[in-house]
C-alpha cells in the first residue's frame, strides 16, 4: 500500500472522511473505469457533433430552400426541447423500433452508443448556428478583395473563409464543447457505466455520499478545466496579429 | 361472350391478381387506420395525467413549470447577489463569489441535483415543530444552484458593461456604494440582463426533467409510468414525441421572443 492510500485511510479511521476510491482497489478501479468511459463518451460526441455542425452549417448555405427547411427545423427541434427526454426517445423508443426494422432480436446498438449520438445530435444543433454566424462574420469587404486578386470561390473559402470563420467560432464553440462535456452524465439515466454512474454504485455501497460527491465535483471540474486550458492553447495557436483579438 | 372471349387469359388474370392486391392493401391500411386511430386515443387519453398529474396530487408538467417558476426566483435572487460580491471591493470576498460562481458552473446540472437531493434533510426542525421538505422542493434547490452560477455571471457582464462615467457620477453626488447600485447600476442592468436571462429560464425549464431520474413525479416520470402501464411497444415513439412537442411548445416561444429582444437591445457600435 503507497503513501496516498495509507493517509486516506488514516482520514477515514481518525476523521470518518471514507474516500473508498484512494485506498480500496475495487472502488479506485471501477471509479477510474467510470472517468474513462466519460471521456470516450465526451471525445466521441464532441467529435462527432462538430462533424454534423460543419455538414448542417453547409447545407444551411444552400441556395435552396427545401435543403435549409430540415437543417432549421432540426436545429430548432433539438435547442428547445429537453435533452433528457431525447436521449430517453432515442434509447427507448428508437432502439425497439430499429431493432424490430432490422428483424433482430438483440438490439444491434447498445446503450453507449445510443447516448454517443443523442448527444451528438444535441451538440450539432448548437454547433450547426455557432458555424453558421462564424461563416457571416466574415468581412464583405474581404470576401471583395479576396475575389479581386484572382481567387477562385474554392481558395475564396479553403485560404480566406474558413481560417476566418473558424476563429471567429472558436469561444462559442469552446463554450458548448464544455457543455457537450457535462452534458455526459445524463448517460447516467439509460445506465451508462459514466463518472455518475459509478459513483452513485460507490455511494451505494461504502454510504459515504458526501466523500463521492465531493470527488464527482472536482473530476468534472478538472475535466472543464482541460477544455478550457486546451482552447486557450489553441486559440493562441490560431491567433492572428492584428486581426481579431 | 364473344367479345369476353377475345380478352387474353393473361389479362382476366392481371385483373384477378391487381382486385387481390388492392384488396389486401386498402384492407392493410384500413387496418393500419384503426391502429393509428388507437394509438393516438391511447396517447390522447394520458394527456391529462402527463401534463396536470394524477387528480388532487402535484405532478405532471405544471409541476415541471411550478419547479422551473420557483428555481428561477431562488437562483435569479442569489445569482444577483453573487454577481455583484464578484466585483466587491474587498479581495476574499471577490475571489470567494468568484470560485463558487465557477465551481456551480463547471459541474453538470445532474450532479448537482444529486447533491442537493441526498444532502438536504428531508425535515426542518423549529423547536418542536417538524416540517417535511418534499422531494420536488430539494430537486428545485438543486437546480437553482447552476441557474445561480450562470446569471452570477451573467450580472457581472452587464454591471461592467456601464461606463465607468456612472460610477464616477455617482461618486461626485455623494451615493453610497448600496445606493449606485439599486439607484443607479443595476436598473440599467435590467436590459442588457433581459435576454440571457429569458434563454437560462428556456435551458432550466429543458433540465426540469431531470428531477425524474431522483423520484419526482414529473411529466416525464408520468410519461414513463403511462407507457409501463399500457405495456405497449407501438406507444413508444409517439408518446416520446408527444412528450417533447409539449416541451417544445413551451420553450421555442420563449426562444422567439428571447431573438426579438436581443435584436432590438442589440448594441450598435
Amino acid at each position: 500500500m503507497d503513501g496516498v492510500a495509507q493517509w486516506f485511510l488514516w482520514l477515514h479511521q481518525a476523521h470518518g472522511a471514507n474516500f473508498t476510491i484512494f485506498y480500496d482497489a475495487f472502488d479506485s478501479a471501477r471509479f477510474l473505469r467510470g472517468i474513462g468511459t466519460t471521456i470516450r463518451l465526451a471525445v466521441v460526441s464532441i467529435v462527432a457533433s462538430i462533424l454534423v455542425g460543419i455538414l448542417g452549417a453547409w447545407l444551411q448555405s444552400h441556395p435552396s430552400r427545401t435543403v435549409r427547411w430540415p437543417v432549421t427545423t432540426y436545429i430548432q427541434f433539438f435547442r428547445n426541447t429537453p435533452p433528457l427526454v431525447q436521449m430517453y426517445f432515442f434509447y427507448f423508443a428508437l432502439g425497439p423500433a430499429l431493432g424490430t426494422a432490422l428483424g433482430s432480436s438483440t438490439p444491434p446498438l447498445g446503450n453507449f452508443a445510443w447516448a454517443v449520438i443523442a448527444l451528438s445530435f444535441y451538440g450539432a444543433a448548437f454547433n450547426i448556428e455557432i458555424f453558421r454566424a462564424g461563416l457571416e462574420a466574415v468581412p464583405r469587404a474581404t470576401l471583395e478583395a479576396a475575389e479581386s486578386m484572382g481567387l477562385s470561390p474554392r481558395q475564396v473559402f479553403l485560404h480566406v473563409v474558413f481560417p476566418l470563420a473558424l476563429r471567429f467560432s472558436l469561444p462559442a464553440l469552446t463554450s458548448n464543447v464544455i457543455n457537450l462535456a457535462k452534458t455526459t452524465s445524463l448517460a447516467y439515466a439509460i445506465a451508462v457505466p459514466e463518472t455518475l454512474f459509478v459513483a452513485n454504485q460507490i455511494w451505494s455501497d461504502s454510504i459515504n455520499v458526501l466523500e463521492m460527491m465531493v470527488s464527482l465535483l472536482i473530476v468534472y471540474n478538472l475535466m472543464v478545466g482541460v477544455i478550457v486550458a486546451a482552447a486557450h492553447w489553441l486559440e493562441r495557436r490560431l491567433r492572428m496579429p492584428g486581426y481579431i483579438q | 361472350m364473344k367479345d369476353f372471349g377475345r380478352i387474353p387469359a393473361w389479362g382476366v388474370a392481371a385483373v384477378g391478381v391487381g382486385a387481390v392486391l388492392f384488396i389486401s392493401v386498402a384492407h392493410a391500411m384500413a387496418t393500419a387506420a384503426t391502429d393509428q386511430l388507437g394509438i393516438w386515443q391511447q396517447v390522447w387519453g394520458w394527456t391529462p395525467l402527463i401534463l396536470f398529474g394524477p387528480p388532487g396530487v402535484l405532478g405532471g408538467m405544471t409541476l415541471n413549470i411550478l419547479i422551473s417558476f420557483l428555481a428561477m426566483v431562488i437562483g435569479t435572487m442569489t445569482g444577483v447577489l453573487l454577481g455583484i460580491l464578484q466585483l466587491a471591493p474587498a479581495q476574499i470576498v471577490r475571489r470567494t463569489a468568484w470560485g463558487m460562481t465557477q465551481f456551480f458552473r463547471n459541474s453538470p446540472w445532474l450532479v448537482l441535483l444529486f447533491f442537493a437531493m441526498l444532502l438536504l434533510p428531508f425535515e426542518l426542525r423549529f423547536g418542536g415543530l417538524r416540517v417535511p421538505v418534499p422531494d420536488w422542493l430539494k430537486a428545485t434547490l438543486g437546480l437553482a444552484l447552476p441557474v445561480m452560477a450562470n446569471l452570477s455571471e451573467v450580472t457581472r457582464g452587464a454591471i461592467r458593461s456601464i461606463p465607468e462615467g456612472q460610477w464616477e457620477s455617482c461618486e461626485a453626488l455623494g451615493l453610497t456604494r448600496f445606493q449606485t447600485y439599486s439607484r443607479v447600476i443595476l436598473p440599467q442592468c435590467v436590459k442588457r440582463m433581459m435576454p440571457p436571462w429569458m434563454n437560462w429560464y428556456a435551458l432550466l425549464t429543458m433540465a426540469t426533467p431531470l428531477v425524474s431520474i431522483v423520484g419526482v413525479s414529473d411529466a416525464v416520470a408520468l410519461t414513463r409510468d403511462a407507457l409501463a402501464a399500457s405495456g405497449r411497444s407501438d406507444l413508444l415513439i409517439p408518446m416520446y414525441l408527444w412528450l417533447l412537442l409539449w416541451f417544445g411548445l413551451y420553450c421555442y416561444p420563449i426562444a422567439l421572443w428571447t431573438q426579438r429582444m436581443e435584436r432590438r437591445f442589440a448594441v450598435i457600435s
